[in-house]
């Protein structure tokens, strides 16, 4: 009896020995420096110097244009890039899920594709693609419409960098609702084609309520993507002209490294962004577990 | 002949689309292998001037290097993230009880922490650590996602307890079992996680380009990053770099699609 409960023990053990690196690893690189974020939201100077200070770094910034010029970017991205990509990934699942189409696979690779290359790749990509003297230009010219100087004005800037996310990431959400669709018996949208549903109503009576964990998982995860948006707006568009594409990941970046560095106001910054997500994921939780 | 007409319109969108989403791609190739000049007027055939472009990237960035750095940090970071979470997953779910459950949901939380929120303390602490410029700062952070661990604790939920049992009866030691019966039974996994991670590793930027202050350090997508530099840009030079940098990782996709695929959307199943 006593040997047993020693087994018992050992193994208890054994389990928490395995789990506690990546345990370990979590807290000390994940929890730890969040925590820290928080605090040093708080506080302003350095090392010695360091004092709290209350909320003030947080007032601060929205007295701060260049920070509302990014956080406007960032919302504006997140308002008009997720739904367009979500609903064209949702409509590609559903014509990929057709028992009789052919040629899936090849349609879905290379839907697909954009995935495999780096975020500094497909942003210089269509860095290239958009110069002035770029392909797009050329093109412009071919059908006579004057060439556009896309990254020197606001709003060209802007929905360059909206095309580009778009490119990238529809094909990685359509991989989820593949996923999700093969879930759905073929025989509920039989039944619906004998009922006489076309294809719009089987789309939004049938696919989008049972997809609906996938459909939010998709919604939360671009949420936190586009808030944290980098790369882009690091090498498409270099934040500009002027801060009109910045993002607010961006400014953190060139708060902490740039110029002169205030460790302080650009953790205020972060605090705010993890904010913003949990607020958002928080109310998309709740709209998405709503019944019908 | 309605449903034909459903089917046609299906074929016509579905190949807009995978036009749209291939065409840059080609582009880059056709960047590669032309003159900067060509690119510039609009040629859109593969060209004949990809060994010029690669001397004058050679000339320019010291691709070697950084070639050799991206695959040597990707394969580390692959590696140890691999072993860290696998046996995180699998002591969470084959020895598992309700504190070890509730350590979990903690640890769940960490998925919803931008890591764009921690990149100041990190910096700062891995500065007072004089691990600026080291791998050991790039890959701890990394190495360890909620994400992974819980992939790998859903596939340990469907490993078959008889094994363990069995191998238990026949003095087989805890971690000789997760080592000689769990991987070789859940190498589909191991194959899927090992597709997303290499694929993350490879094409991430903002912490190496914090962490990394040295050119010694470079990695690809850094020196394609440096490419864009200068008032006149040479258009071959920036794709030959832009493919390089995505060859490895299209190789792997292409070959592992499937693999990153259920990678990518395995722990939330």
């Amino acid at each position: 009896m006593t040997k047993k409960l020693t087994l018992e023990k050992r193994q208890n053990l054994i389990g928490w020995a395995i789990l506690l690196p990546a345990t370990l690893l979590i807290f000390i690189f994940c929890f730890y420096p969040m925590l820290q974020a928080i605090l040093l939201s708080f506080k302003r100077g350095n090392n010695a110097s360091e004092r709290w200070v209350g909320f003030q770094n947080y007032t601060r910034l929205f007295k701060d244009k260049v920070f509302l010029e990014c956080l406007f970017n960032t919302v504006f991205y997140f308002v008009i890039q997720v739904p367009i990509m979500l609903v064209l990934a949702l409509i590609l699942a559903q014509l990929l899920n057709n028992p009789k189409l052919k040629g899936k696979g090849i349609f879905r690779t290379m839907i697909f594709l954009p995935c495999a290359t780096s975020l500094v790749s497909y942003s210089m990509i269509f860095k290239s693609l958009f110069a002035s003297n770029g392909f797009i230009n050329t093109m412009l010219s071919w059908i006579n419409i004057a060439p556009i100087d896309w990254f020197n004005k606001t709003w060209p800037a802007r929905f360059v960098v909206i095309i580009a996310l778009v490119w990238r990431w529809t094909g990685y959400n359509m991989v989820f609702y593949i996923a999700g669709l093969q879930n759905i018996e073929n025989s509920i949208y039989e039944a619906a084609t004998i009922d006489g549903c076309g294809a719009y109503k089987k789309f939004t009576k049938i696919t989008i309520p049972l997809l609906k964990p996938t459909i939010l998982l998709t919604a939360i995860m671009s949420t936190s993507g586009t808030l944290q948006l980098f790369d882009e707006s690091v090498n498409l568009t270099a934040g500009g002209p002027g801060k009109a594409t910045m993002t607010l990941a961006h400014y953190i970046y060139s708060t902490t490294f740039e110029n002169t560095p205030n460790f302080n106001y650009a953790a205020a910054i972060s605090v705010f962004i993890l904010v913003c997500i949990s607020i958002l994921s928080f109310i998309q939780m709740k709209v998405g577990d709503k019944r019908d | 002949m309605i449903k034909n007409k459903g089917l046609i319109a299906s074929y016509i969108v579905l190949g807009i689309f995978s036009f749209l989403s291939v065409f840059p791609l080609y582009y880059m190739f056709c960047g590669a292998t032309n003159p900067s000049i060509d690119i510039i007027r609009g040629k859109l055939i593969p060209g004949t001037y990809l060994l010029e472009n690669l001397k004058t990237l050679l000339d320019n960035q010291n691709l070697l290097l950084a070639l050799w750095n991206s695959v040597k940090n990707s394969v580390i970071v692959t590696v140890l993230t691999l072993l860290v979470c696998s046996l995180a997953g699998y002591g969470f779910e084959i020895f598992h009880d309700k504190y070890k459950d509730r350590l979990m949901s903690v640890l769940l939380i960490a998925m919803m922490l931008p890591f764009v929120a921690t990149i100041v303390p990190l910096f700062k602490m891995f500065s007072k650590m004089h691990l600026i410029n080291s791998t050991a700062a790039l890959i701890l952070p990394t190495i360890s996602t909620p994400f992974m661990i819980m992939l790998f604790r859903q596939s340990a939920r469907s490993f078959p307890h008889d094994i363990i049992e069995a191998s238990r009866l026949e003095g087989l030691g805890e971690i000789r079992i997760f080592f000689t019966m769990f991987i070789p039974v859940m190498r589909s996994t191991y194959g899927a996680a090992a597709t997303v991670t290499f694929m993350n590793a490879w094409n991430s930027y903002l912490w190496p380009k914090i962490i990394f202050q040295s050119n010694e350090s470079i990695t690809m997508p850094m020196l394609v990053a440096n490419l864009k530099g200068g008032y006149f840009v040479d258009y071959g030079m920036l794709m030959l770099g832009v493919l390089i940098c995505t060859l490895p990782t299209a190789i792997i996709f292409l070959a592992l699609q499937k693999s990153f695929a259920n990678g990518i959307t395995g722990a939330v199943k």
